[in-house]
């Protein structure tokens, strides 16, 4: 856990979001703290992933705010200092993985982990050099879990983390993230499935919006 | 930023047929104009530069929907808008721009000379035509960029972006033929309209990117 005073928080007030012109949740409220996680939960259509890409603020507000304090030096706000992993894998089929990787630790700085290492961790290491489009839908998504680990960001925004992972790499993601939490990380997560965090706070939509 | 362009580079070299289909369209188009005016030798000569101008501006523009497209369905456009603080997202669509133009306008530029030959231009011409493309060309591009981004969401937004873009791109070819008959035709000067075509170049540099820019930021979903 993080011993500093002015510890990283992450606080949404009355939140609302919209998708095509149709308000799709509304008076959302939040806060979260370094080496916390949230599991965004509820029935398709209500919106967890519009809540995502609304806190990364790669969709506007309908009304309330976003507030991100403590980030260290080079976080200034929320865009910069999440990991966003939505349902599809920012990675390009042409290339092989650890290429992929490399570039995406080069382009978003921070360097934390060797691709090599990161792709170790989520079992990978041995098919580094195959291009990303010869992968299986559940390797594809280990290697864009590798991408979280390859640059360091504190947030971690997941949308659906474990769709197409097998059992065993459910469990090493979680493992992963348990690692991420506690070095003071924060997660959300939207997702149908239990991840296996221990004590994850849940958020229910469609029961509060 | 030198992995973006890096980036670019190889997914544009591997995935091949981009630049192959440009150069082929453009000797296409400049191949079948002789058939068409007739055997005069002179005729040919003298409407060459605006053939391989106009010829190349349409190759040029082929392709040009996939600069962002292919970046939004893998999901990568989203982490490209969420690293702005880092990499300005301007600076990130210039360097596309510039690894695009590099990998399938380039080529436009480098069969040029071949192109000219069939069109009875003289050795002058034909230089001078080659230059101006070289120079002219990465404007089409910029400026194609802010027809890319605006449709970065339509399944098929490829004719839509030419006629969007066609129009703008209009003084680039003025100024660009201009520059290349100049430097034949012996009353008209050659470096006046080719400094201006230099100067929309880098003005496109700067304006496209910005406006593709906005256009991405905004047109999210």
């Amino acid at each position: 856990m993080p011993n500093d005073d002015d510890m990283m928080r992450l606080a949404a007030d009355g939140l609302g979001g919209e998708r095509g012109g149709e308000t799709v949740f509304s008076g959302l409220s939040f806060t979260l703290e370094a080496g916390e996680s949230l599991l965004v939960t509820g029935p398709n259509g209500v919106g967890k992933s519009t809540l995502l890409r609304v806190l990364c603020g790669l969709l506007p507000a309908t009304e309330g705010t976003v507030q991100f304090y403590g980030g260290e030096d080079g976080f200034p706000d929320l865009a910069s200092a999440c990991h966003y992993l939505g349902h599809r894998n920012a990675m390009k089929a042409e290339l092989g993985v650890e290429e992929n990787l490399r570039f995406w630790q080069d382009y978003l700085g921070h360097p934390h982990l060797p691709p090599f290492e990161a792709l170790e961790m989520v079992g990978l290491g041995d098919i580094g050099h195959l291009p990303f489009g010869y992968l299986s839908t559940g390797q594809r998504r280990r290697a864009s879990i590798a991408r979280l680990l390859v640059s360091y960001r504190p947030v971690w925004l997941l949308d659906e983390p474990t769709s197409g992972l097998d059992k065993a790499s459910e469990a090493q993601f979680a493992d992963l993230m348990g690692v991420h939490l506690e070095d003071g990380g924060m997660i959300i997560a939207a997702t149908h499935l239990p991840l296996g965090l221990q004590d994850a706070r849940t958020l229910r939509m469609g029961e509060v919006g | 930023m030198l992995a973006l362009f890096r980036r670019e580079l190889q997914i544009g070299v591997r995935a091949g047929t981009g630049a192959l289909t440009g150069v082929l369209f453009f000797l296409a188009v400049v191949a079948v104009i002789p058939f068409g005016v007739g055997p005069d030798l002179n005729l040919l000569a003298r409407i060459g530069p605006a053939i391989l101008w106009i010829g190349a501006l349409l190759a040029a523009l082929l392709g040009l929907e996939r600069l962002f497209q292919a970046d939004r369905e893998d999901g990568s456009l989203d982490l490209m808008l969420l690293a702005d603080s880092r990499h300005m997202i301007a600076l990130t669509v210039f360097v596309k721009c510039l690894a695009h133009w590099t990998v399938n306008v380039l080529p436009l530029v480098a069969v040029t000379p071949l192109l000219g030959l069939f069109m009875n231009m003289e050795p002058l011409g034909i230089l001078a035509t080659t230059a101006t493309l070289a120079v002219g060309t990465p404007a089409i591009t910029f400026i194609g960029a802010v027809g890319a981004a605006l449709t970065v969401a339509l399944p098929r937004g490829g004719l839509l972006v030419s006629v969007m873009v066609l129009p703008l791109t209009i003084p680039v070819l003025i100024f660009g033929v201009a520059a290349a008959r100049g430097a034949v035709a012996d009353p008209d000067p050659f470096s006046p309209p080719f400094l201006i075509l230099a100067a929309l170049m880098l003005f496109f540099a700067v304006i496209g990117p910005l406006a593709a820019s906005l256009a991405l930021r905004w047109g999210g979903d």
